[in-house]
């Protein structure tokens, strides 16, 4: 009798726990079968007054359909609750094509400095050192010390700024200028430190003149390289690396004779067109190529050997000119960055026009 | 410098297209900035005619109806309006089809009823000259009265050439000559040299001229002078075929006497400056510095005011010339002078440079003087000059030249060694080659043991003086084709990287980028009208500004002070155009005159202004933040955290150390106790001075420099999880004067971090007082602390807190 109901009870109680609609109406069934009152944990309690032969068959079956009535409850709770979850879920949609909220702004570097950075980055990865040196600077440094002859037309108050002094310093070399390039810091660095020596100088310099290409401030990297043996081949592979760093795998690079007063040989650095692929004609149109003019070239910078004077001059370390020899380079960061990302006037750079400095950095 | 293709050929021509010669040139050291064509261009439509019949026209008084045979069958019929037109002429014909100079094709057209196929030419209509008055007529020309009608007119007169336009560097003044780019591209492309224009000198030998007198009283300003003189001179218009070079190189022809001189000075690279002997006072010439305020008029007409600096050329009632910049009116030839002295002398470079500077006068002779002449160029001119004088002038040379100084010093012998050149170029060059281009560049050579011997020639004395000269002149004709690319071997002993304060500047760059700021670029100039507008009063710290000398404008004529400007400029500019909610930031140097040494000081400032909504307004909120005080604080203690210095910001200590910020919300950074910067908002006055409206702005500024300089390399590690803080929440009510930043160091003393989350004042707080609310955590090293222990550190804070009049909120 005690063990029919209890499989009445079992059967009964898993029709209904598999019936049920809801985790609610689960709990109901789990209350009704397995609460305190319900009738089949009252028959275990009830076990200890059967009849000793009864109580072990009636104790166990009671004991099994309670565990198994518990597993399918709790099972069946479980999948009932994954069914609600996806149910609310399916209900809870956003319109995901808003913008994300709170904003978050992200800035930008300005393009001079995104291409400062890239620069130097470069020439960290070929071994060489970053310096930098003060933008108002002696005559000493900016002219002397880098062989330019007292009349170099460089030194005109036309093409370098002069600042104002209290006296007139007794020696020319200790008048104060802007400097008109990053080179002065070719021979405090020499100065500085004996070679070999190896070393980048990003900054501002200074000239007056003022167009579509030119601004009377800008920002140069010069480079300076001094070892026994370095070579204008170095020079060379060089420029070459960093050319095809910041323009593309594809570029050469040619050396063209010039003139500077602190290198010699002297020579600039045209790197092929990226827009040409260096034939002066556009692929697709056959028209002349505008950003090289049709050459094929673009002219990136100046550069050269040391001039032995150069190394001569430098009395704090020995840079003997018979033992010590290098090149030295120097380039507009600005014209890298027109030339690279097609910016056709220099005064672009400094309107800081928002609709200029979101496109960069 | 215009190279007039026509004329070079006299010396050299290679076998090249004018592109493919430019291009050459450029890549030997010589660029090109472009290819010109002068003259007129269709040249086949310009032919010889002869006028065989000329009558008046029917219908115009100064046109002439001609008949000309233009030698193809049926003569032409030419409608003319020169007068000197007549039967029997030999004449220039441009027919229908030919480009003029100015670019314009020609074609038959009617005149008053009569249908002219083509036209008679003028000098000026073919740019050989600057006449218009007359046709030419070639009958007097070499050959011209025979030769026979159609034939090409470029045959007879250079009317077109191309010019390349040369970009010369400074140290070869020897190719501001015809002569000497001719040897340039001899040496760059093979193609043979012609001897010298000087090289047969036909003027009378002596040492002296009778009657004439020269005295050099500065030898060292002036290393030759050399006169020659000349009689029987006739002045007049110079032929075609000069006038046509003078033009093409872009001078007016003038006439035989002075196109005479500037011819010289185009084919040798030497000024000459010829004068009417007639008028040089005492036919005697000094050449001495001026007197401090003597006065001369020079040939512009303009009265010029020299000091003892200035070398003149004075005769015995004054100065005549500005010695190699420019001549001066009284003793100029003139189309009555019939004696002339030619001047030819070398000046010393610098101290013609100055002059020319000072006087604010430069001409084709101080340019290249400037640069520095060899005194042998004086005489290789005066050579040529003589042969002209006679040839164009019908003049007699006087016996003799006067030479004050001579020739310069012996040239120098360089030893170039093969081993040298190879080790400096990364590969050798044959030395047999190394002598060949030297040689064709005008140098000599003689074997030596290591390489070769090579003697500068004058005209390069001062440019070649060493090894690396001498290497240089046969690498560029060489070129660097060849030249393989290597990198060489960094053995400074140190990797290629940033250093610490480099990768620090840009973590302090990047953390602004990261919450929105714009980088700007401003101008380290500024006008000193920025002083006013940032309202500093006189004798402020930031009014001490570094002064440039010559500023391209009043706007630029001081150094920044403070980096503040340029950012509101930026911000200014924006604004103005729409873009009014702003977060620049800028980073860069800013100058002061007190610098340790004796050059000003710089330091690197990192900046920033705030206006408006600092974050675009969003569907998911309400309106965005604003930009104020605590924006700008914030943006700081980011920067400050980013780079782990420990932050205090204070008020001011001197309220009126930034004029240019609010009063009441203005802060002194302080790393390390060190004030390095301010936060604040910008003074409405300012703000308004900017035009930004009357919204708040807030700034800041910042010595990257001290602030990188404070910042640990390297962060040491600090256990912070073996035993867990214990967190509490403390609102403390203080009086309202007292700041929270007094609070925050009351408990930080006993907590290992506070932080202020809420700030409350009201009524049921009392009048005057406000509630701090703060997070806590407290934390021991050893342990973890107990509920206990936490009550015994508050019971501390309480005690000290009723010190500054405050308590725990219950």
């Amino acid at each position: 009798m005690t063990a029919d109901r209890i499989d009445e009870l079992r059967a009964e109680a898993t029709a209904a726990a598999e019936a049920a609609p809801d985790t609610a109406a689960l709990e109901e069934l789990r209350v009704r079968y397995l609460g305190r009152k319900a009738e089949l944990p009252n028959l275990l309690r009830g076990v200890a007054e059967l009849p000793p032969e009864q109580r072990g068959v009636v104790g166990k079956a009671a004991n099994q359909a309670r565990q198994a009535l518990e597993a399918l409850i709790e099972h069946r709770a479980a999948q009932l609750a994954a069914g609600e979850l996806d149910a609310r879920l399916a209900g809870d949609r956003v319109d995901v094509t808003l913008p994300g909220a709170p904003p978050q702004p992200v800035g930008s570097l300005h393009l001079m400095t995104a291409v400062r950075r890239e620069i130097e980055d470069v020439f960290c990865g070929l071994g060489f050192a970053v310096v930098e040196g003060p933008e108002v600077e002696l005559v000493h440094y900016n002219f002397d010390a880098l062989n330019h002859a007292p009349a170099h037309p460089a030194r005109s108050r036309s093409d370098t700024f002069y600042v104002a002094t209290a006296q007139r310093p007794a020696d020319p070399g200790d008048q104060v200028v802007l400097r008109t390039h990053t080179s002065p810091m070719q021979i405090r660095s020499m100065e500085a430190q004996p070679p070999p020596i190896q070393l980048i100088v990003p900054g501002r310099v200074y000239r007056p003149d003022s167009d579509a290409t030119h601004t009377p401030q800008f920002h140069q990297v010069e480079g300076l390289a001094v070892d026994e043996d370095i070579t204008l081949a170095d020079l060379k592979g060089t420029l070459l690396a960093f050319a095809r760093a910041i323009f593309g795998d594809e570029r050469d690079v040619r050396l063209r004779p010039h003139y500077f007063p602190f290198t010699e040989p002297s020579v600039e650095v045209d790197v092929s067109c990226f827009m040409c692929a260096g034939t002066g004609v556009l692929p697709r149109t056959g028209v002349r190529c505008n950003l090289c003019k049709g050459t094929g070239w673009l002219e990136i910078l100046g550069s050269g050997m040391v001039d032995p004077n150069v190394l001569a001059g430098i009395e704090a370390h020995d840079y003997d000119p018979e033992r010590w020899q290098g090149y030295a380079f120097g380039m507009g960061i600005e014209r890298i960055a027109m030339l690279k990302h097609g910016v056709p006037d220099l005064r672009l750079f400094y309107d800081n026009d928002l609709r200029f400095l979101e496109q960069f950095g | 410098m215009r190279l007039v293709l026509e004329w070079l050929h006299d010396y050299v021509r290679p076998d090249l297209e004018t592109r493919e010669l430019a291009a050459r040139l450029a890549m030997t050291g010589t660029e090109v900035d472009r290819v010109e064509h002068h003259g007129v261009a269709a040249l086949e439509h310009f032919v010889v005619g002869r006028v065989l019949e000329a009558g008046r026209h029917p219908d115009a008084d100064r046109l002439w109806v001609c008949t000309v045979d233009v030698g193809d069958g049926a003569p032409s019929t030419i409608v003319c309006g020169a007068p000197n037109v007549a039967a029997g002429q030999t004449v220039a014909v441009a027919r229908p089809g030919a480009i003029m100079p100015d670019g314009t094709r020609l074609k038959a057209a009617k005149l008053r009823g009569i249908r002219s196929e083509g036209m008679i030419l003028a000098e000026d209509e073919v740019a050989i000259g600057t006449e218009h008055a007359g046709i030419m007529v070639l009958d007097g020309l070499p050959g011209g009265a025979e030769i026979a009608p159609g034939a090409p007119l470029a045959q007879l007169l250079p009317i077109a050439t191309e010019v390349l336009e040369l970009e010369v560097t400074p140290n070869r003044p020897d190719c501001l000559a015809v002569y000497g780019v001719a040897r340039e591209v001899h040496a760059a492309t093979g193609a043979p040299l012609g001897p010298p224009p000087w090289e047969h000198d036909p003027h009378p030998a002596g040492d002296a001229i009778a009657g004439v007198r020269i005295d050099v009283e500065v030898g060292d300003l002036c290393p030759r002078f050399t006169a020659r003189a000349f009689e029987d001179v006739t002045i007049g218009p110079s032929p075609w075929w000069l006038k046509a070079r003078l033009l093409a190189a872009g001078q007016r022809p003038i006439n035989t006497v002075v196109d005479i001189t500037n011819y010289v000075m185009l084919l040798t690279g030497q000024p000459l400056h010829a004068f009417d002997l007639d008028r040089v006072a005492g036919a005697h010439l000094v050449v001495r510095r001026a007197g401090d305020g003597e006065r001369m008029t020079t040939l512009d007409d303009v009265e010029r005011v020299l000091d003892e600096d200035v070398v003149l050329i004075a005769d015995d009632e004054g100065p005549t010339s500005i010695a190699g910049v420019m001549g001066g009116a009284r003793s100029e030839v003139h189309d009555g002078t019939t004696r002339v002295l030619i001047e030819a002398a070398t000046w010393d470079g610098p101290n013609i440079n100055r002059t020319s500077a000072r006087l604010g006068l430069r001409s084709e002779a101080s340019a290249r003087f400037e640069k520095g002449l060899a005194p042998e160029q004086a005489l290789e001119a005066q050579a040529v000059a003589s042969r002209l004088m006679t040839e164009l002038c019908g003049a007699t040379p006087l016996a003799g030249t006067i030479d004050a100084g001579g020739a310069g010093p012996a040239p120098a012998v360089v030893r170039l060694r093969d081993a040298r050149l190879a080790a400096l170029l990364g590969a050798p060059i044959a030395r047999e080659r190394s002598a060949e281009i030297l040689g064709a560049l005008g140098f000599g050579v003689a074997q030596a043991a290591d390489g070769l011997d090579v003697s500068v020639p004058p005209f390069r004395r001062t440019d070649v003086t060493r090894e690396a000269d001498v290497i240089e002149e046969v690498a560029r004709i060489e070129g660097f084709e060849g030249l393989p690319a290597t990198v060489q071997e960094n053995r400074t002993g140190r990797p290629g990287q940033l250093t610490a304060a480099q990768r620090l500047r840009r973590r302090a760059e990047d953390v602004l980028v990261g919450r929105g700021l714009r980088e700007v670029v401003g101008w380290s100039f500024a006008g000193e009208a920025l002083l006013d507008r940032l309202r500093l009063p006189a004798g402020h710290r930031l009014r001490a500004v570094v002064r440039v000398e010559n500023p391209m404008s009043e706007a630029q004529a001081i150094l920044r002070p403070t980096i503040l400007g340029s950012l509101l400029d930026s911000a200014a500019h924006n604004a103005a155009r729409g873009m009014g909610d702003l977060a620049l930031f800028e980073s860069g140097a800013v100058y002061n005159p007190d610098g340790d040494g004796p050059l000003p000081a710089e330091h690197h400032a990192l900046a920033a202004v705030l206006r408006g909504a600092l974050q675009p307004a969003s569907w998911a909120a309400g309106s965005p933040p604003q930009a104020g005080f605590f924006a700008a604080k914030a943006l700081v203690e980011a920067v400050f955290g980013a780079l782990r210095v420990p932050l205090a910001v204070a008020p001011p200590e001197d309220p009126a150390a930034w004029p240019f910020l609010h009063p009441g919300r203005a802060a002194a950074v302080l790393a390390g106790g060190e004030p390095i910067g301010f936060a604040g908002e910008v003074h409405p006055l300012v703000v308004a001075a900017w035009d930004l409206g009357d919204q708040p702005v807030a700034a800041f500024a910042l010595d990257l420099g001290r602030l990188v300089a404070r910042a640990p390399e390297t962060a040491g590690y600090a256990d912070l999880t073996s035993f867990p803080a214990v967190r509490q929440d403390l609102a403390v009510v203080v009086p309202d004067d007292v700041p929270a930043a007094r609070v925050v160091e009351i408990v930080g003393a006993h907590a290992s971090s506070v932080h202020v989350f809420d700030v409350y004042r009201g009524a049921q707080l009392g009048e005057g007082r406000t509630s701090l609310a703060l997070h806590c955590e407290f934390s021991a090293r050893d342990r973890t602390l107990t509920d206990e222990d936490v009550a015994k550190v508050r019971e501390k804070i309480v005690a000290q807190l009723a010190g500054i009049g405050g308590e725990l909120r219950a």
